[in-house]
């Protein structure tokens, strides 16, 4: 009789039901924590005021005056974007040279803990900071964007040049060439498609971004649903909010059509 | 001189003159180039844009008062306490907001995916017309709860539960129950759909056919990327202060009005060291539970 070969028995995963264990831990002690207690959001009052409040955001104002204002703020919102990922893309190359080690280790060192300290504060933060700097408006939030994207386009830029195969760029070296020809004509070919890319993926994030810069004070689209639902209008807030759902879509599908007709290929 | 190098030279013209035809991608490089010029110039304009603000911030505007007293950071035992309560805040809304979205999710995912679907076995994998059009509405709702950044629901909901953190458990748990329902109802129908079929094709119910059939492929691709989606949170329940909803976002918010700079720097000292964290334990919870 032919036996069949035994598969082994599977490990017991005493670490797996111990981590799985301390997140329930810890949940439990968040909720705990939070004192969370919905039972009072729950009473019929209350949810009947909640659902007054809600059911005022399903007629959205669309007159035509608020429709142009609305109009106007997206634009102000598309443009903080634009500009700021712009400007995010020019500093980030002239960072990512240094963070890529083209003039030595003290200044790239420098550079890359530069870039980290860009990345790591979100934008919003940088907004409420460019507001005390810049004032209220659109200003801050393309500074806001310019500054957070600078961190992000920097460090991925320096990391394509670091993986780029630097054969091209020899040969250039090696026939006579300047370091500059060396670079434009041996390296940078290579790198463009790539940063090319990034930063167009940057500015789809950095139009989703824009839209919410406004509820510190720095324009756009944010702005205006941060002053409507201030002032109770929720009609106004309503048309707002829908207008920048459609901003989103409206970018997330262009974003898939362009990846479909140029990158499939 | 041998006949053969005139017809050598003639070649090589022609080809030097193949090489100075005009580039041929030329044209709709300049024309794109010229179409992001035209977008950018209104872009100027309506971003207002003027960078010599930053350069001029001389000790009498906002940010020459807050800058002129950032350092050192601030560490009186009052205020480290205050931190350390907020940064656990902080960390209290993340965890109870992913906890309150994730059976959402799972629910919404198990009702809208194609995968477990009766009819589909006998029409080549697309579900009946019924399935589908009851399917629809889930999607969309899916799609309404996730599009709508979470810091506008923090802001909708500090004015319909009041400030404080239960506005900021609720935005995440709303928003991250839309993005995980998509990402488990995708993750679900991308799994090998044979044991499941089989399953459901010899008669069994159809939540044993997703317990036997289809979670245990797709469990560990769930885990990580609830994990990866916890550590989002913890970032955005940092930036959902800022609208009222607790935690961190509104000490900074509270300390950037007070002009108080030296607080400010530490409360993102404290952010960035939280932000490092939690993306340390992250990376070790996805590498032992995968």
């Amino acid at each position: 009789m032919k036996r069949v070969p035994q598969t082994p028995r599977p490990p017991l995963r005493a670490a797996g039901i111990l981590i799985l264990l301390a997140l329930m831990v810890a949940v439990v002690a968040a909720i705990r924590f939070l004192a969370l207690d919905f039972s009072g959001v729950m009473e019929p009052v209350s949810l009947q005021q909640m659902r007054e409040y809600f059911v005022q955001f399903l007629q959205p104002d669309l007159t035509a005056s608020h429709l142009q204002a609305i109009g106007n703020a997206a634009l102000e919102t598309l443009g903080m974007s634009a500009i700021g990922t712009l400007l995010a893309a020019v500093f980030g190359v002239c960072l990512s040279l240094p963070a890529a080690g083209y003039f030595g280790r003290v200044a790239q060192h420098c550079a890359r803990g530069l870039l980290n300290i860009l990345r790591a504060i979100p934008e919003l933060v940088w907004a409420a900071l460019m507001v005390l700097a810049a004032g209220l408006g659109p200003n801050a939030g393309t500074l806001a964007l310019a500054l957070h994207t600078t961190g992000v386009l920097g460090r991925l830029f320096a990391e394509t040049l670091e993986n780029t195969p630097t054969g091209p760029a020899d040969a250039l070296r090696g026939s006579g060439g300047s370091r500059i020809t060396a670079f434009c004509y041996g390296t940078l070919p290579t790198l463009w498609p790539q940063w090319l890319a990034y930063t167009l993926y940057r500015w789809e994030n950095n139009i989703r971004m824009s839209s919410v810069l406004g509820f510190v004070g720095a324009g756009g689209l944010g702005q205006m649903l941060y002053i409507h639902l201030s002032l109770f209008q929720q009609a106004q807030a309503a048309s707002v909010i829908l207008t920048m759902l459609l901003l989103v879509f409206a970018v997330d599908s262009l974003s898939l059509w362009l990846r479909q007709r140029y990158l499939a290929r | 001189m041998p006949p053969n190098t005139s017809h050598d030279m003639s070649s090589t013209n022609a080809q030097t003159a193949q090489f100075r035809q005009r580039d041929p991608a030329a044209a709709p490089r300049l024309l794109l180039a010229l179409t992001f010029l035209l977008l950018l110039w209104p872009g100027l304009h309506y971003s207002e844009l003027d960078l010599s603000v930053l350069f001029d911030s001389d000790s009498s505007s906002a940010m020459g008062a807050l800058l002129g007293n950032a350092w050192p950071p601030a560490h009186d035992q009052a205020f480290l306490e205050l931190l350390w309560h907020s940064t656990l805040e902080t960390l209290a809304i993340a965890i109870a907001g992913i906890a309150l979205a994730l059976p959402v999710a799972l629910l919404a995912a198990l009702l809208a995916t194609r995968a477990l679907s009766r009819a589909a076995l006998h029409q080549n994998g697309s579900p009946a017309l019924a399935g589908r059009l009851l399917r629809w509405p889930l999607r969309a709702l899916l799609i309404l709860l996730r599009s709508v950044p979470e810091i506008v629901w923090a802001l909708l909901l500090v004015r319909a539960v009041g400030l404080g953190p239960s506005a900021g458990v609720l935005a995440i748990a709303i928003s991250y129950s839309g993005m995980l329902g998509k990402v488990f109802m995708e993750i679900f129908e991308s799994v090998d759909q044979r044991p499941a079929r089989a399953l459901v094709g010899a008669g069994a119910p159809r939540l044993m056919a997703f317990l036997y059939g289809i979670l245990p492929n797709a469990a560990a691709e769930m885990l990580s990327y609830t994990v990866y989606r916890w550590e989002c949170a913890l970032r955005a329940s940092v930036v959902m202060g800022f609208v009222g909803a607790g935690g961190l976002g509104q000490q900074l918010e509270l300390s950037l009005r007070m002009f108080a700079g030296d607080e400010v720097l530490t409360i993102l000292l404290v952010f960035l060291l939280l932000v490092l964290l939690a993306d340390q334990l992250s990376r070790l919870l996805r590498k032992r539970l995968v």
